[in-house]
C-alpha cells in the first residue's frame, strides 16, 4: 500500500504561493481528468513526467518534492495541454510559475542559468562573432551587434541580477 | 502594411542564415519591405522559465524600437513570434502593465506606448498577401514533391494570443501554403506534435526522442523533405537528424527546407540565394526532382 501523504497548514502555503504567482492563477479549477496528460509529448516518451502528478503534489503542498524535481523543467511548453484542458487550468503557465519560483529559491539547472548569463552579456544565446557577420556579409545579410548593453542595464536591475 | 521590422532572435542570425536569407528574398519579391534594426535582442522566450517580468521587459523593450523604427514586426521563429505576441497584447490592453514596463525601461531610454502588432512571417504570407498573389508569382511549379510540413508550437498556440487566425488542433495555412507551389502537402499521424527543442539543453536524449517519432512517420511516408518555419525546429530535426540517426541506430537522411526556400525555389529563385548551399542535410535529391541540378 502507498504511504499516506501528511498534510499540514504550512504546507499549504506552497499552494497559495503558486496561484499569487503570474501564471499560476488557475490552479484550483483542475478536477484531476488527466487530458493535459494523456496529451503531453514528454510523458509519450518518459513516464516520470506527468502533469496531473504535479499539479496534484502542488496542490497537495509538496513544495520541495515539486522544487527539486527534474520535471518541472521538463515542460517543452508545447501548450498542447493547455489547450485541451476542460477547465481552462493554463498548465503551461503554471509549469512556468513553478520554475520561477524555484529560481527564486536559488534552484537553477545549469543549462539555464548559462543562457541568462549569454542573454545578459550579448542580448543573445548565441555569440554574433567577426566570423558570422562576415559570412552574413557575403550572403549580403546585415550586420549585426555583437553586445547589448540594454540587456546589461535590465537584467542587473532585476530580479535575476544575481544570476552569474 | 507592407513593411515590417525583421526580427531575427538568437539562433537564426548565427545557425540559419539559410532561414534569413530566402525569407528576405521571397518578401522583397512580393512587395513586403523588412526593415532591419540591429540592436533587437533576444525575444525573451528562454528568459521566461527563470523570471517572467524579465522576459517580458526584453519583450517590451523590442516592442519599443519596433515602434520608434514606425513598423510592426514579422517575426521568423516561432518562439520568438509567441512571446512577442503575448507581450505586445497585455501591453497594449493592460495599462498597468504598460506603465510598469515603462518604468523600467526609462533607464534605457525608451518608452513603448503600445502600438505595436506582431506576426510570424507565414501567417503575413498567408493573411496579408494571399494565396492569389503568390499564385501569381509562381514560375515553378514543384509538381511531384512531397513535403512533410512541420508546424511547430508557438505559430498557433496558445490560441488566445493569435485572433483565430488559424486551428491550433487541425491547421491548414501552412498546407496551403505548401501547395499554392504545386508541392504536395502529405498528412501524417501526430503531426501538430511539439520537436521537443525546449528540452534539448536540459535533457538532449529526451529530446531526440520526441524529434524521432516524427522523422520516423515523415520517413515511413517516403516525403522528400520536411517543410517548417521555426528555427529551432529544424535545430533539432536538421542539425540533430544525424545524432538521432547514431543515437537509435536508424537512417533518413530527410531534407529539412524552410517555408520560404521551398517557396522561393517555386517562383523560380536561385537554390544558391536561397541558401541551399547551407542546409546540412543536402537537399540534392529535392532539386534534382524539379529539375534544378
Amino acid at each position: 500500500m502507498a504511504e499516506p501523504i501528511k498534510i499540514d497548514k504550512y504546507a499549504l502555503k506552497f499552494r497559495d504561493e503558486v496561484l499569487d504567482t503570474p501564471g499560476g492563477e488557475h490552479l484550483l479549477k483542475c478536477f484531476a481528468c488527466g487530458t493535459c496528460t494523456a496529451s503531453c509529448p514528454v510523458r509519450e516518451v518518459d513516464d516520470q513526467y506527468n502533469p496531473r502528478r504535479i499539479i496534484r503534489m502542488v496542490l497537495l503542498g509538496m513544495k520541495h518534492e515539486v522544487l527539486h524535481s527534474n520535471f518541472i523543467w521538463l515542460c517543452s511548453t508545447c501548450y498542447t495541454c493547455s489547450e485541451r484542458c476542460p477547465q481552462g487550468v493554463h498548465l503551461t503557465s503554471i509549469m512556468r510559475a513553478l520554475k520561477n519560483i524555484a529560481v527564486r529559491e536559488g534552484i537553477i539547472p545549469p543549462s539555464f542559468r548559462m543562457q541568462a548569463k549569454a542573454i545578459r552579456e550579448m542580448g543573445k544565446l548565441y555569440e554574433i562573432e567577426d566570423f558570422d557577420n562576415k559570412k552574413r556579409a557575403r550572403m549580403g545579410l546585415p550586420e549585426l551587434e555583437k553586445k547589448c548593453p540594454d540587456l546589461e542595464a535590465l537584467i542587473s536591475q532585476g530580479k535575476l541580477k544575481d544570476i552569474k | 502594411m507592407n513593411q515590417y521590422s525583421l526580427f531575427l532572435g538568437c539562433t537564426i542570425p548565427v545557425r540559419a542564415q539559410n532561414y534569413e536569407a530566402s525569407t528576405r528574398k521571397v518578401a522583397a519579391a512580393l512587395g513586403i519591405k523588412l526593415i532591419h534594426i540591429p540592436n533587437f535582442s533576444c525575444c525573451g522566450y528562454p528568459i521566461s522559465s527563470l523570471d517572467e517580468e524579465t522576459a517580458e521587459v526584453m519583450a517590451a523593450r523590442n516592442l519599443a524600437l519596433a515602434e520608434k523604427a514606425g513598423a510592426d514586426i514579422c517575426a521568423i521563429c516561432t518562439a520568438c513570434t509567441g512571446v512577442l505576441t503575448e507581450t505586445a497584447q497585455a501591453l497594449a490592453t493592460d495599462e498597468a502593465k504598460r506603465q510598469h514596463m515603462n518604468e523600467r525601461l526609462k533607464d534605457i531610454g525608451l518608452t513603448y506606448n503600445g502600438g505595436v502588432k506582431v506576426k510570424h512571417f507565414a501567417r503575413i504570407l498567408y493573411e496579408e498577401v494571399g494565396l492569389e498573389r503568390i499564385g501569381a508569382k509562381i514560375t515553378h511549379p514543384l509538381t511531384g514533391l512531397r513535403i512533410a510540413v512541420h508546424y511547430g508550437c508557438h505559430y498557433l498556440k496558445p490560441h488566445e494570443i493569435y485572433d483565430g487566425f488559424d486551428s491550433p488542433e487541425n491547421p491548414h495555412t501552412l498546407d496551403e501554403l505548401i501547395a499554392v507551389t504545386g508541392a504536395e502537402s502529405v498528412s501524417y499521424m501526430n503531426r501538430m506534435r511539439c520537436c521537443g527543442g525546449a528540452l534539448l539543453a536540459v535533457d538532449e536524449n529526451l529530446a531526440l526522442k520526441i524529434s524521432k517519432e516524427k522523422l520516423d512517420q515523415m520517413k515511413e511516408l517516403g516525403v522528400d523533405a520536411i517543410g517548417l518555419i521555426c528555427p529551432f525546429c529544424s535545430v533539432m530535426y536538421e542539425s540533430n537528424q544525424k545524432k538521432i540517426e547514431t543515437t537509435f541506430e536508424t537512417m533518413y537522411n530527410l531534407p529539412v527546407l524552410f517555408l520560404p526556400q521551398i517557396l522561393g525555389l517555386a517562383m523560380g529563385m536561385d537554390a544558391k540565394d536561397l541558401g541551399f548551399n547551407m542546409n546540412r542535410v543536402r537537399a540534392n535529391a529535392v532539386l534534382e526532382k524539379i529539375g534544378i541540378n
